[in-house]
Formats: C-alpha cells, structure tokens, sequence
C-alpha cells in the first residue's frame, strides 16, 4: 500500500507513538484487503465498549501520546451515576473503575463522550459519499445503505485507530464496484413495525455472505426499523451494506441495485421465517418475567414517546428499562415524558448498554425485549430473554407475564 | 514431509497447531475464555474446544467489538487460538488479529477445504504464504 509523506512520517513515529501504532495497523489492514493506498476520513465513530480488550488498547494508544485528528462520536457503556454506591443495584468498585478509566482514556484522546449507539440518527450524520469510519454494529450500515456515505465494517479498534492518523485504508465499501449488491431478498413477510425488521435481520444464516438487496419492503420505513434490520444483521451474520430497492439512495431501481448483474443467488423470506428464527432465538413464553428492557441500539425520542402514551396514568408489574441517549433524556423531560415514565415505574437511562456490567442484578432473571440482539448478547452474564413484539413487552410488562 | 497449499497473509506470524474446523461463522464473544469452548447454541463448534488450534472457519460475524474483546480474554486465560485460516475477511476480525498478534490466511486453494479435518496437524506461515497439512498424523484425542 503506497502511503504519502505525511502518513509515512506518522508510521516513523514523527507524530508520536501512539499515532505511529495505529497507523501500522491500518497499514496491515490495508495490505490485507490489497488496498492501493489511503485516504482522509471526515467522520468517525468509535463502538466503545468498557471492556478489558477496549481499555487496554485505548491506554496504549494514549500512553504512546495519540490524540484523535478527527473526533470520533462512541457508543455507551454504562452510566456511573446510576449504579453508583447511592442506588439500590450498585455496580462492584471494579467495574465502576473500569468505566472511570474507560471515561478518562476516551476523554484525553479527545472523543465526543456522547455515549450512544445510534450516532446516526443525531449526533453524526454524514452526507452522501462521506468517507468515513463507523464502527458499530447497526451504524456502518445505516451510513453506508441509509445515508449513502462511505465506510468500511470498522471494528472499535480500527475505527479508533482512523479517528487518531485521520485516514483509512482504501478498499472494500469506499470502492463503487464493492457496493452494489448480489444477493437478491424478496420479503414476502408482513413488515408492520420495526420489530419484524429485528427478524429479519436476524436471517443472516439463510441471506449469506454478501451484499443483500431488498425488495417487498413497504414504501415508507421508520429510522427505527432501518437502524434494526443493521443491529440484528450483523448479530446474525457481518455486513456493511444493503439496499432497499426504490428506497435507499444507491438502488433507484434493481438493476442499479445489483450493479447491472444477475443476483448471485435469490433468497424468500416470509412470515414463517420469521416465525421459525423467533423460535429459535427467544426463551418459551407462557411465562412469569422479572422485567422488560428496551433500547439496543439504543430507542428514539419516538419510541420514548410512544411508551410513555401506553403507559399513561397505569403501573408498571415490574421494572422497564429503555436505554436512550442523554439528549433524548434531557428531551423526554422537556416534555414530561419523563414524568409519565417514572410514575408508571419504567426508568429512562442516558450513555448505558445492555451487555454491561451493571446489570449484575438481573443474573438468573427473565426479561422480555423486542431485541434479538439485546437478547443474544447478554447470555453471557445469565440474563435471559423472551422476545416479542413492543406492544407485546409493554402488555407483558404491565401484567408480569409474556404470552 | 506434508502436503503444502498456497495462501494469502492477513496478519502476519507463524504457528503449527492442531485443526480445528468449523462450518460457521464464529463470534469469539461466545466462546468462554476460561476453557476455551465455544458456547454458542446450535454452532458447529458448540461444546469444542479452540485453544491453541489452527482455526479454520468461514469468517467472522457479530458487532465491531465482540472479536477483539473475546481474543483479548481467551489470550488472558491461554486459550487464544494459535492461527486462523478463514474465507470470507471483514475489517472487523482481521483487525482484531492484526492487534493481538494471531497469524491469519486466507485464499486458499479449494484443494485444502477438500482434504483438512479436525485434529490434523497444520502449520501456517503467514509470512510466506503457505500451508503444510500433515494428514497422516492421528489426532491426539
């Protein structure tokens, strides 16, 4: 990969340690994917994650004096307020050092500490034919197949590498020819709510690998299901890019869509798919459930909205958790939303993930959730779920049983 | 003397191990780092072991962290596997190798898929380009 003076200078260390460490990294990755060379990035996203692996490479970074050229927006870990000492779960002092260390790290390399997982949607937008680096997996994606800006399927790392030398490799999803798709999706299923985009999604298994093109898809979609169908795509499976053809910008028609060639292989989805990967991937229900939780990727102002009318003046059976930005917090309070929220029972909670450490307390427990990927991840802490339909969690969470 | 194949460097390194071969897709998030054992429901691996191994599978599936933040605890508790040999590359596992210093290949000759089972002995040098099967060797179960 050929690497001109300045990005050559930042390899030899001329701009510190830290900025030459990420810069050999994203030269490997460049060679890997046989890229002819590099070039300047004007966006990024770091899908940060509180984890050992996330802080140990953040702190090398740091401690070789790397400071982001381009500053990277990052995705939630948990909020320390909130299960700190004074709450009724608090989270064990070496996880909260983790966040802290976590914080501060992100905080000298010079990140927007903005804590979400929907940049997309708000905080960091990019326009058509941006280059960027969005990791996160609902993110790439959404700026890739929504926004019709460029990024690669960037992991954490390598995204945060991009954010410090300023540039990436160029390769795969930057190149027209690596964009259009090959594989043909004809969805017979009935696509009412941004849950079935969940289902969806969560057929990786039966799209295979490549580029998926939608068609059947109804003539308007919400963010809320195009931000699900990439959560739950790359849960199942990893991609960077669809279409929805007559919707999405690069797939004004099929054809266009597929590059002007035939689809490599066809793929039908209907309503029994989505039956059939429900039944494999949500516990039984029939059942009494501890509480429900909401929010990955993290819900909008919207969905907030929608809760807090079905909630209105009833009480909740057990706790509902919806993980939301800070901005939609500070929003939903504006509105009395929050209000409403709290009176029910339901807790509205800025900058925190599902597969974090502070959910101790729900080890052994039952949710409900409308997230494959809420579900999926946290098995590894004994946090189980039944997954439903919103209405479904909402109804489940009042009575405390999931039909 | 084994049979060698030709292949493609992703991260850099050598490594002679035992294989272990998947038909799926794997998120290093769902194997326990403790034992090394993949934990995943209804995986091909689910109940195996990866420590150590030449890992050959697909590629990798999941979110932009959960590959770097598995290999960092496997690595914790001597469980990373020792070298990967996939099909289908993505920035998001290649990347993770790169940084935890695992050698990775890929773009090898279909003749290899043919021949390798579980158990055979492998060595890969990613430095190179090449593999070297050893088939005759029985597994050591």
């Amino acid at each position: 990969m050929f690497l001109n003076d300045e990005q050559k200078a930042m390899m030899d260390g001329k701009c510190g340690r830290g900025a030459a460490y990420a810069m050999e990294i994203q030269f490997a990755l460049g060679e890997a994917f046989d890229a002819p060379d590099m070039v300047p990035i004007t966006r990024a996203h770091v899908a940060l994650s509180n984890q050992e692996a996330d802080l140990w490479f953040a702190e090398k970074l740091l401690a070789g004096g790397a400071h982001c050229r381009i500053a990277p927006t990052v995705n939630p870990g948990f909020c320390l307020s909130l299960f700190s000492e004074h709450c009724a779960h608090p989270v064990e002092e070496k996880f909260a050092a983790l966040m802290r260390r976590t914080h501060n790290a992100y905080r000298q390399l010079g990140a927007v500490l903005s804590y979400n997982c929907t940049p997309y949607m708000g905080s960091n937008v990019p326009h058509f034919g941006e280059i960027c680096a969005f990791s996160e997996s609902s993110a790439t994606p959404y700026v890739n197949a929504v926004w019709g800006a460029r990024s690669n399927r960037e992991g954490a790392n390598s995204a945060l590498c991009a954010a410090i030398t300023g540039f990436v490799p160029r390769y795969g999803l930057l190149l027209d020819e690596n964009r259009t798709g090959d594989i043909h999706v004809h969805v017979e299923a009935d696509m009412k709510t941004p849950y079935e985009y969940h289902l969806l999604g969560m057929m990786g298994k039966k799209i295979g690998e490549g580029i998926p093109v939608f068609t059947g898809l109804p003539r308007i979609i919400p963010p809320e299901a195009l931000r699900n169908l990439g959560a739950q795509l790359n849960t199942s499976g990893a991609y960077g890019m669809y279409h929805i053809v007559g919707f999405t910008p690069e797939a004004p028609s099929l054809t266009a869509a597929l590059g002007g060639k035939p689809a490599r292989h066809e793929v039908v989805i209907t309503n029994q798919d989505l039956k059939d990967i429900l039944e494999e991937i949500s516990d039984p229900g029939g059942r009494k459930i501890d509480f429900a939780m909401f929010g990955c990727p993290h819900f909008s102002l919207d969905e907030v909205k929608y809760i807090a009318e079905k909630l209105s003046g009833q009480s909740l059976a057990v706790p509902m958790y919806i993980l939301v930005s800070s901005t939609t917090v500070e929003m939903a309070g504006r509105m009395g939303l929050l209000e409403i929220l709290t009176a029910a029972g339901a807790e509205l909670l800025p900058d925190t993930c599902p597969d974090q450490p502070c959910w101790h307390f729900l080890a052994g427990k039952e949710g409900v959730t409308e997230s494959p990927k809420c579900a999926y991840y946290p098995q590894r802490r004994g946090i189980h779920f039944v997954i439903r339909d919103l209405d479904s969690c909402i109804e489940a969470a009042l009575k405390g049983e999931v039909n | 003397m084994g049979k060698r194949f030709a292949c493609h460097r992703i991260s850099k390194g050598q490594a002679q191990a035992r294989a272990v071969v998947s038909g799926d897709k794997l998120c290093f998030y769902q194997v326990e780092p403790e034992s090394g054992i993949v934990m995943e429901r209804a995986h091909t691996l689910e109940g195996k072991k990866i420590s150590k191994s030449v890992l050959i599978f697909p590629g990798g599936k999941g979110s932009s962290v959960v590959q770097a933040d598995g290999l960092y605890q496997l690595n914790m508790h001597g469980n990373m596997p020792s070298a990967m040999i996939i099909q289908y590359p993505e920035p998001v596992l290649v990347s993770s190798a790169i940084i935890m210093e695992i050698p990775m290949v890929d773009r090898v000759e279909a003749a290899f898929y043919d021949t390798v089972r579980s158990g055979d002995l492998i060595l890969v040098n990613a430095d190179e380009g090449y593999l070297e099967l050893f088939p005759e060797l029985a597994p050591s179960v």
